[in-house]
């Protein structure tokens, strides 16, 4: 079991022809992701060539939009590397041809376009990861995005993470024991999947015994999941929050990390998560000392 | 600013008085001749409470408009010393509301804040008398119409008489926030003058950087040089994502995440070793060329306070051999200018080839630590030598 994304997920690549979007269907492939095909309108009835985990070479079919591509592959998971101006309708494409799951791997996507189509998903089929995130990682069975795959293996820790490098630095701090599945839920103001979907999905997975949380400056999100893990979470949590000593008003990389007439702070959401008994490390390796400690029970 | 924010309002037909923009008194006298009549002076910082800071002054005259302008431009606002100030003819109001649209990231949308008690004070309405304060939820995708902006006329309660005049500044508001890409628009006062006529005699207008980037190059006009620190200006030219701090330790790192946990980290290690703090925040993303590097080192090490540097890269789908070459071409680029030691530390995607290159670079100024928590240690150590 994992959440979200399994090895029997058929994926597409939206911008698969693209620089990244060739690298990363490489590397997806490599990671044993059963990568169907892709889109790009300007290329349709082309195809790309790849290989796949066993080192067989794999011809993948370009289609011109996701309706067709789930029409003729059962596509069920989508992973978009589109430039930031064409997102927003690179997206409700996706939701149109009612994908299942969304990733949004693009950073620079104008907020108001986020808060555009996250008003259009809404009642709809479509689960969005991102944008401006790495993606998600079922371990040994697939991937849909750019985590690295060769961090860690399964195991029985579920992930979830704004921030890119931080989700791979604790993917490395804890491979001994491995992942149920890892998901970085991106940096931007406005994100659709949340640490809240996140945290409730690895309450329901069987494989996952403990969570880890990993947070940053601005916005609430870390508060909402605070309460949310207090009132529904019955497994372990262990949080680690980033920014301490980040500036007020100043932007920390991600669009979304910035401190804001005294909201959103580190101290903030350390309190808020400690308040609702996650075990909060200081650092990184502090943090994956404290998970350390609850699986060796 | 004040002066940014109206002339985007003008643009898109909110009702405003822009006034003129000067930056010595002898223009700030000719600028109130100019208008005639009395006359109000105002810093432009990108700061709140000018008016309890002394920056907001009424003149008279012409005369006295150069006095006060004198007086206020150079101070400090805030940390901000104000370098322009705003003319306008003074317009005393009758009354003054609250205005805004803004980004709802609690939400994932967007909200209206809009109250016909305080204006100025709004912080201290919202306390003492929060009903006042109506905030109103607007869905992105439908948007403002001129039937919600009616709504939000009503639920806001403006004066009956005032309702079409209201109605069609909030439209106008709407198309600020919308055309502009803005995550903010906010109008307090927002007043009603003598004639029951409505205007936005001060404003606030903050953009999206994305949408600036994607779709607003007009924008860049906004940009106001001059106030920038000379490092983020420097390191803005090199195209990378720095932010500078008040502290020894330079820190470059890998993913905004890594690098906030590298700044914290390095906080704690400081503790220890004479409270040094970190330098500044720089990202250099995925890909570490040497030029890259060598941009990111030149920023560093052009600040006069760091003392060491901490390079803290874990390779994701970076590899560490291409860091470690990016150090080494950074250094031989940077020659003599090289100066301060560096701590690194490798981890991750071919770390035992990234760190052999460095070891058998033996720099003088290199030092490799295995972890982050012992090579923050070392970073501070070194810094507080």
């Amino acid at each position: 079991m994992s959440i979200f994304l399994t090895k029997d997920s058929k994926v597409i690549v939206q911008g698969i022809t693209g620089g990244e979007g060739s690298k990363h269907t490489a590397r997806m492939l490599a990671a044993g992701t059963n990568v169907v095909g892709g889109v790009n309108a300007r290329k349709a009835g082309t195809t790309v060539t790849h290989t796949d985990a066993s080192g067989a070479e794999v011809e993948l079919p370009v289609f011109g939009s996701v309706s067709e591509a789930i029409e003729k592959t059962g596509a069920d998971v989508s992973v978009a590397f589109v430039p930031p101006a064409f997102t927003k309708d690179a997206v409700i494409e996706a939701i149109d041809a009612e994908i299942g799951l969304l990733v949004i791997i693009t950073e620079g996507v104008p907020v108001q376009d986020s808060a555009e189509f996250w008003a259009y998903a809404q009642g709809k089929k479509t689960r969005i990861i991102g944008p401006n995130c790495p993606g998600i990682i079922t371990p040994g069975e697939a991937l849909a995005g750019i985590t690295p795959a060769n961090i860690a293996g399964k195991g029985p820790i579920g992930l979830v993470s704004k921030s890119g490098t931080l989700t791979y630095q604790m993917m490395f701090e804890l491979r001994d024991f491995g992942f149920s599945t890892a998901i970085g839920i991106g940096g931007d103001p406005i994100i659709g999947t949340t640490h809240i979907d996140a945290l409730e999905a690895f309450e329901n997975d069987p494989e996952t015994k403990a969570i880890v949380m990993i947070g940053e400056i601005g916005g609430d999100a870390e508060e909402k999941a605070a309460a949310y893990i207090q009132a529904n979470v019955t497994k372990p949590v262990v949080g680690y929050v980033a920014g301490f000593t980040a500036p007020e008003g100043k932007t920390m990389g991600h669009a979304g990390a910035i401190v804001s007439d005294g909201a959103g702070t580190a101290q903030g959401k350390k309190e808020a998560l400690e308040a609702a008994g996650v075990k909060v490390g200081k650092t990184p390796s502090e943090t994956a000392a404290l998970m350390r400690e609850i699986l060796n029970g | 600013m004040e002066y940014q924010a109206k002339e985007l309002f003008a643009k898109h037909g909110v009702a405003t008085t822009l006034g003129k923009v000067v930056t010595t008194a002898d223009e700030a006298k000719a600028a109130a001749e100019e208008l005639g009549g009395v006359t109000v002076i105002k810093a432009q910082v990108k700061a709140g409470g000018r008016g309890k800071a002394g920056g907001v002054k009424i003149a008279k005259t012409a005369d006295e408009a150069y006095e006060h302008a004198s007086n206020i431009l150079g101070m400090e606002i805030k940390g901000l010393t104000v370098n322009r100030v705003l003319v306008t003819p003074a317009t005393p109001p009758v009354e003054e509301y609250y205005f805004s649209f803004l980004l709802d990231r609690s939400n994932r949308s967007y909200l209206c804040i809009a109250s016909v008690e305080g204006g100025v004070e709004i912080e201290e309405v919202a306390k003492t008398n929060p009903e006042a304060v109506r905030q109103i939820p607007i869905d992105a995708g439908a948007g403002v119409d001129e039937a919600k902006a009616r709504a939000i006329v009503e639920e806001a309660k403006f004066p009956a008489e005032l309702a079409d005049q209201a109605v069609a500044m909030v439209q106008s508001l709407w198309k600020v926030f919308v055309e502009e890409d803005a995550t903010l628009v906010e109008v307090n006062p927002l007043a009603r003058l003598e004639g029951d006529k409505l205007e936005a005699l001060d404003g606030k207008v903050s953009l999206d950087d994305n949408a600036s980037e994607v779709r607003h190059a007009e924008h860049e006009e906004f940009v106001i040089h001059e106030e920038a620190d000379p490092l983020e200006a420097k390191a803005k030219e090199k195209g990378l994502n720095y932010v500078k701090l008040d502290g020894e330790v330079g820190i470059i790192g890998n993913g905004a995440g890594l690098v906030m946990s590298t700044l914290d980290v390095v906080a704690y290690a400081g503790e220890k070793h004479g409270s040094v703090k970190p330098a500044n925040f720089l990202d250099i993303g995925g890909g570490a060329s040497a030029q890259v590097m060598a941009d990111g080192l030149d920023v560093i090490l052009g600040d006069p306070q760091v003392k060491s540097v901490f390079v803290n890269v874990f390779g994701g789908i970076t590899s560490c051999d291409a860091v470690a070459n990016g150090i080494k071409g950074a250094l031989e680029l940077l020659g003599d200018n090289a100066t301060k030691p560096l701590v690194v530390r490798l981890d991750g995607n071919n770390v035992d080839e990234g760190r052999a290159i460095l070891d058998e670079l033996d720099h003088p100024l290199v030092t490799q630590v295995d972890t982050m928590d012992g090579a923050a240690d070392k970073a501070a150590e070194l810094a507080n030598g």
